[in-house]
């Protein structure tokens, strides 16, 4: 599956939209960021609600192709340009965790 | 290559955002170079855990990375206070991170046992009052 069929999920809000030709492998869900850096898989989207650089720098060295910020969070404009620049897509929602996750699993990320 | 390829990192203690910035020049370099995946992204978790130690507990310190054929060696060294006892800050979950850390998702107690399994040499040697020097090697 490619990381654009998840960057047009309905809930979601774009706030960077990477490489949307990217294939993405699965959906992991982790705020704890020393556990997400080593459990992440390469090419996953990462659910979370630990909205700060560190996030993205996880991101980046996990390569993560794709954060989802869910319950609202969001990331400083700072942050986002570096993601941007680094080729990760970053999505908000205001869902929970869980639902979210749900949707972009079935969207076709089993 | 067949030359040894040293970076070194001064790795500053005050600004816990910026940890990151030298495992993600390192991660950069060894793309360039053509390195295998796999070994990136042990060499850049593991660093990276060993970054954030040293701006959490020891207010920064210094990390040296050599490439060559055959392994990326990475030293980690630290004036900081240094680790009383090795085998209790070497178990998951133990952690004398600040709750400011805790709350942006770090300090759980994973950081060493991290750097050790993610490469697949480490060695630790401290001195309280001293500080604290990593040695992780990751084969390539």
């Amino acid at each position: 599956m490619e990381l654009k069929s998840i960057l047009t999920l309905p809930e979601c809000t774009l706030l960077a939209q990477g490489n949307p030709d990217r294939t993405v492998s699965k959906v992991f869900c982790c705020d704890l960021l020393s556990i997400a850096m080593s459990k992440a898989p390469a090419d996953s989207v990462w659910v979370t609600v630990m909205g700060n650089k560190n996030t993205l720098a996880v991101a980046s060295l996990a390569d993560v192709a794709c954060i989802v910020l869910a319950e609202g969070v969001s990331l400083d404009e700072g942050t986002l340009a570096k993601a941007e620049e680094e080729g990760i897509a970053v999505l908000s929602t205001t869902l929970p965790v869980f639902d979210i996750a749900l949707e972009i699993y079935e969207a076709g990320l089993s | 290559m067949s030359e040894k390829l040293t970076f070194q990192y001064v790795i500053s203690g005050d600004d816990f955002t910026r940890a990151g910035e030298a495992s993600s020049s390192v991660k950069n370099k060894l793309k360039q170079l053509g390195v295998d995946d796999a070994a990136i992204r042990k060499t850049a978790i593991a660093m990276y855990e060993g970054e954030i130690n040293m701006v959490i507990h020891a207010n920064g310190g210094m990390i040296t990375v050599t490439i060559s054929d055959t392994v990326i060696e990475m030293i980690l060294a630290d004036q900081g206070p240094g680790i009383k006892d090795i085998s209790k800050a070497m178990q998951a979950g133990y952690s004398t991170a600040p709750e400011e850390v805790r709350s942006l998702g770090f300090g759980a107690g994973m950081g060493l046992p991290n750097m050790k399994k993610f490469s697949d040499e480490f060695q630790i040697e401290s001195t309280p009052g001293v500080g604290t020097t990593v040695t992780m090697k990751v084969f390539l």
